[in-house]
Protein backbone atom coordinates (compact mmCIF):
# COMPACT_ATOMS: atom_id res chain seq x y z
CA UNK A 1 0.00 0.00 0.00
CA UNK A 2 1.40 3.39 -0.89
CA UNK A 3 0.24 6.95 -0.53
CA UNK A 4 2.21 9.89 -1.82
CA UNK A 5 1.76 13.56 -1.09
CA UNK A 6 3.71 15.84 -3.38
CA UNK A 7 1.84 19.11 -2.95
CA UNK A 8 4.26 21.74 -1.75
CA UNK A 9 1.87 24.57 -1.02
CA UNK A 10 1.88 24.14 2.75
CA UNK A 11 5.26 24.51 4.38
CA UNK A 12 5.69 22.70 7.62
CA UNK A 13 8.48 21.66 9.91
CA UNK A 14 8.73 18.31 11.68
CA UNK A 15 8.40 20.08 15.05
CA UNK A 16 5.05 21.55 14.00
CA UNK A 17 3.83 18.10 13.03
CA UNK A 18 4.93 16.74 16.42
CA UNK A 19 2.98 19.45 18.19
CA UNK A 20 -0.12 19.22 16.02
CA UNK A 21 -0.55 15.47 16.46
CA UNK A 22 1.08 14.96 19.86
CA UNK A 23 3.71 12.65 18.41
CA UNK A 24 6.35 11.01 20.59
CA UNK A 25 9.91 12.03 19.74
CA UNK A 26 12.07 8.95 20.21
CA UNK A 27 15.30 10.32 18.74
CA UNK A 28 16.94 12.60 16.19
CA UNK A 29 15.91 15.84 17.94
CA UNK A 30 18.47 17.81 15.92
CA UNK A 31 16.30 17.23 12.85
CA UNK A 32 13.07 18.65 14.30
CA UNK A 33 13.46 21.76 12.18
CA UNK A 34 13.60 19.69 8.96
CA UNK A 35 11.17 20.98 6.34
CA UNK A 36 8.49 18.54 5.20
CA UNK A 37 7.90 18.25 1.45
CA UNK A 38 5.25 15.51 1.63
CA UNK A 39 4.61 12.02 2.90
CA UNK A 40 5.17 8.42 1.92
CA UNK A 41 3.54 5.32 3.37
CA UNK A 42 4.95 1.83 2.92
CA UNK A 43 6.37 -1.07 4.91
CA UNK A 44 8.28 -2.46 1.95
CA UNK A 45 11.79 -1.07 2.14
CA UNK A 46 12.57 -1.32 -1.57
CA UNK A 47 9.36 0.53 -2.35
CA UNK A 48 10.46 3.41 -0.14
CA UNK A 49 13.97 3.20 -1.59
CA UNK A 50 12.64 3.36 -5.13
CA UNK A 51 9.79 5.83 -4.76
CA UNK A 52 10.07 8.17 -1.79
CA UNK A 53 11.31 11.72 -2.33
CA UNK A 54 13.64 13.97 -0.37
CA UNK A 55 11.96 15.78 2.52
CA UNK A 56 9.02 13.39 2.85
CA UNK A 57 7.80 12.00 6.16
CA UNK A 58 7.76 8.19 6.06
CA UNK A 59 4.97 6.41 7.93
CA UNK A 60 5.74 2.75 8.69
CA UNK A 61 5.56 -0.06 11.24
CA UNK A 62 9.12 -1.25 10.58
CA UNK A 63 11.33 -0.48 13.59
CA UNK A 64 14.79 -1.85 12.72
CA UNK A 65 17.79 0.23 11.78
CA UNK A 66 17.56 -0.33 8.03
CA UNK A 67 14.68 2.14 8.22
CA UNK A 68 17.26 4.78 9.15
CA UNK A 69 19.68 3.65 6.44
CA UNK A 70 16.94 4.32 3.91
CA UNK A 71 15.75 7.55 5.54
CA UNK A 72 19.33 8.81 5.44
CA UNK A 73 20.08 7.76 1.86
CA UNK A 74 16.80 9.28 0.66
CA UNK A 75 17.17 12.37 2.90
CA UNK A 76 13.69 12.02 4.37
CA UNK A 77 12.47 14.61 6.90
CA UNK A 78 11.33 12.16 9.59
CA UNK A 79 9.95 8.68 10.25
CA UNK A 80 6.65 8.07 12.06
CA UNK A 81 6.13 4.66 13.68
CA UNK A 82 2.45 3.77 13.99
CA UNK A 83 0.32 1.74 16.42
CA UNK A 84 2.59 2.36 19.39
CA UNK A 85 5.61 0.63 17.86
CA UNK A 86 8.95 1.69 19.31
CA UNK A 87 12.29 1.88 17.50
CA UNK A 88 15.04 -0.62 18.24
CA UNK A 89 18.07 0.75 20.04
CA UNK A 90 20.36 0.86 17.00
CA UNK A 91 17.58 2.64 15.10
CA UNK A 92 17.54 5.51 17.61
CA UNK A 93 21.35 5.64 17.59
CA UNK A 94 21.38 5.98 13.82
CA UNK A 95 18.55 8.51 13.97
CA UNK A 96 20.57 10.67 16.36
CA UNK A 97 23.68 10.41 14.18
CA UNK A 98 21.77 11.38 11.05
CA UNK A 99 19.57 14.06 12.58
CA UNK A 100 16.43 12.43 11.20
CA UNK A 101 13.74 12.21 13.91
CA UNK A 102 11.97 8.95 14.70
CA UNK A 103 8.48 9.82 15.92
CA UNK A 104 5.68 7.68 17.29
CA UNK A 105 1.91 7.60 17.40
CA UNK A 106 -0.69 5.19 18.80
CA UNK A 107 -2.81 5.79 15.70
CA UNK A 108 -2.97 3.21 12.91
CA UNK A 109 -1.39 3.96 9.55
CA UNK A 110 -4.67 4.88 7.85
CA UNK A 111 -5.54 7.54 10.38
CA UNK A 112 -2.03 8.98 10.65
CA UNK A 113 -1.60 9.13 6.88
CA UNK A 114 -5.02 10.76 6.51
CA UNK A 115 -4.16 13.42 9.05
CA UNK A 116 -0.82 14.11 7.39
CA UNK A 117 -2.43 14.30 3.96
CA UNK A 118 -5.04 16.80 5.10
CA UNK A 119 -2.42 18.88 6.87
CA UNK A 120 -0.09 19.08 3.88
CA UNK A 121 -2.58 19.72 1.11
CA UNK B 1 39.46 6.48 -6.96
CA UNK B 2 38.60 2.98 -5.76
CA UNK B 3 36.57 1.89 -2.74
CA UNK B 4 36.17 -1.71 -1.67
CA UNK B 5 33.72 -3.17 0.83
CA UNK B 6 33.25 -6.67 2.20
CA UNK B 7 29.60 -7.62 2.59
CA UNK B 8 28.78 -10.38 5.08
CA UNK B 9 25.88 -12.76 4.61
CA UNK B 10 22.91 -12.20 6.92
CA UNK B 11 24.23 -9.06 8.60
CA UNK B 12 21.45 -6.58 7.89
CA UNK B 13 22.85 -4.12 10.41
CA UNK B 14 25.72 -3.42 7.99
CA UNK B 15 23.54 -3.09 4.89
CA UNK B 16 23.75 0.55 3.85
CA UNK B 17 27.36 1.00 4.93
CA UNK B 18 28.79 1.03 1.40
CA UNK B 19 25.99 3.19 -0.05
CA UNK B 20 26.34 5.66 2.81
CA UNK B 21 30.14 5.94 2.39
CA UNK B 22 29.92 6.30 -1.38
CA UNK B 23 27.17 8.92 -1.05
CA UNK B 24 29.38 11.02 1.26
CA UNK B 25 32.28 10.66 -1.16
CA UNK B 26 30.20 11.76 -4.17
CA UNK B 27 28.86 14.73 -2.22
CA UNK B 28 32.40 15.81 -1.40
CA UNK B 29 33.25 15.53 -5.08
CA UNK B 30 30.25 17.81 -5.76
CA UNK B 31 28.61 15.34 -8.11
CA UNK B 32 25.13 16.37 -9.32
CA UNK B 33 22.62 15.45 -6.55
CA UNK B 34 20.35 13.82 -9.15
CA UNK B 35 23.14 11.41 -10.08
CA UNK B 36 23.86 10.68 -6.41
CA UNK B 37 20.19 10.00 -5.64
CA UNK B 38 19.98 7.34 -8.36
CA UNK B 39 23.25 5.55 -7.73
CA UNK B 40 22.71 5.21 -3.96
CA UNK B 41 19.42 3.41 -4.58
CA UNK B 42 21.24 0.90 -6.79
CA UNK B 43 24.14 0.45 -4.37
CA UNK B 44 21.86 -0.03 -1.35
CA UNK B 45 19.75 -2.63 -3.16
CA UNK B 46 22.88 -4.48 -4.28
CA UNK B 47 24.18 -4.53 -0.70
CA UNK B 48 20.90 -5.88 0.63
CA UNK B 49 20.86 -8.58 -2.06
CA UNK B 50 24.29 -9.85 -1.03
CA UNK B 51 23.26 -9.84 2.66
CA UNK B 52 19.88 -11.48 2.07
CA UNK B 53 20.62 -13.99 -0.67
CA UNK B 54 24.32 -14.88 -0.83
CA UNK B 55 26.94 -16.51 1.34
CA UNK B 56 28.82 -13.20 1.28
CA UNK B 57 30.68 -11.06 -1.21
CA UNK B 58 32.27 -7.74 -1.92
CA UNK B 59 31.66 -4.46 -3.68
CA UNK B 60 34.11 -2.42 -5.65
CA UNK B 61 33.31 1.16 -6.63
CA UNK B 62 35.44 3.09 -9.11
CA UNK B 63 34.94 6.81 -9.45
CA UNK B 64 36.58 9.03 -12.05
CA UNK B 65 35.75 12.32 -13.77
CA UNK B 66 33.16 10.74 -16.04
CA UNK B 67 31.13 8.58 -13.69
CA UNK B 68 30.94 5.78 -11.15
CA UNK B 69 31.19 2.07 -11.89
CA UNK B 70 30.20 -0.49 -9.27
CA UNK B 71 30.99 -4.20 -9.33
CA UNK B 72 29.23 -6.43 -6.82
CA UNK B 73 30.45 -9.99 -6.61
CA UNK B 74 29.23 -12.73 -4.30
CA UNK B 75 30.42 -16.27 -3.67
CA UNK B 76 27.18 -18.09 -4.34
CA UNK B 77 24.78 -19.73 -4.49
CA UNK B 78 23.97 -18.04 -7.81
CA UNK B 79 20.61 -17.19 -9.36
CA UNK B 80 18.67 -20.00 -10.97
CA UNK B 81 16.57 -17.88 -13.31
CA UNK B 82 17.84 -14.34 -13.93
CA UNK B 83 14.86 -13.43 -16.09
CA UNK B 84 12.48 -14.23 -13.24
CA UNK B 85 14.70 -12.47 -10.70
CA UNK B 86 14.53 -9.31 -12.80
CA UNK B 87 10.71 -9.34 -12.73
CA UNK B 88 9.13 -6.87 -10.35
CA UNK B 89 7.49 -8.73 -7.46
CA UNK B 90 9.44 -11.99 -7.84
CA UNK B 91 11.51 -12.89 -4.80
CA UNK B 92 13.10 -15.95 -3.21
CA UNK B 93 13.61 -14.19 0.13
CA UNK B 94 12.87 -16.08 3.37
CA UNK B 95 9.88 -15.26 5.54
CA UNK B 96 12.12 -13.68 8.19
CA UNK B 97 13.65 -11.39 5.59
CA UNK B 98 10.22 -10.49 4.22
CA UNK B 99 8.96 -9.64 7.69
CA UNK B 100 11.66 -6.97 7.89
CA UNK B 101 10.18 -5.38 4.78
CA UNK B 102 12.77 -6.77 2.39
CA UNK B 103 12.08 -9.36 -0.29
CA UNK B 104 9.40 -7.42 -2.15
CA UNK B 105 10.95 -8.41 -5.45
CA UNK B 106 11.90 -4.84 -6.23
CA UNK B 107 15.65 -4.90 -5.63
CA UNK B 108 16.97 -5.79 -9.09
CA UNK B 109 14.29 -3.71 -10.88
CA UNK B 110 15.29 -0.74 -8.68
CA UNK B 111 18.92 -1.24 -9.69
CA UNK B 112 17.98 -1.48 -13.36
CA UNK B 113 15.86 1.66 -13.18
CA UNK B 114 18.44 3.76 -11.35
CA UNK B 115 21.53 3.01 -13.43
CA UNK B 116 22.71 4.02 -16.91
CA UNK B 117 24.33 0.64 -17.63
CA UNK B 118 23.58 -2.62 -15.84
CA UNK B 119 24.65 -6.20 -16.42
CA UNK B 120 24.06 -9.27 -14.29
CA UNK B 121 25.79 -12.61 -14.67
CA UNK B 122 25.22 -15.61 -12.48
CA UNK B 123 26.32 -19.21 -12.30
CA UNK B 124 24.69 -21.72 -9.98
CA UNK B 125 27.10 -22.95 -7.34
CA UNK B 126 29.60 -20.22 -8.21
CA UNK B 127 28.06 -16.81 -7.66
CA UNK B 128 26.61 -13.63 -9.10
CA UNK B 129 28.32 -10.56 -10.52
CA UNK B 130 26.50 -7.26 -10.97
CA UNK B 131 28.17 -4.42 -12.86
CA UNK B 132 26.52 -1.06 -13.13
CA UNK B 133 27.51 2.46 -14.05
CA UNK B 134 26.12 5.96 -13.85
CA UNK B 135 27.59 8.83 -15.83
CA UNK B 136 28.22 12.23 -14.22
Amino acid sequence: MTLTVTEEEVEMKVSELVEKFGLKVFSGESGLENEISGGYVSDLLSDVMGNSQEGQVWITLQTHQNVMAIASLKELAAVILVKGFEPEEDTTERSNEEGIPVLGTDKATFEMAGNLYITLT
Amino acid sequence: MKLEFDIASGDFSKAGRASSRIKKMLKQLQVDPKVIKRIVVAIYEAEVNVVAHSVGGKMLAEIDGTGIRVIVQDNGPGIEDIEKAMQEGYSTASKAVRNMGFGAGMGLPNINRNTDEFTIESELGVGTVLTFRNNF
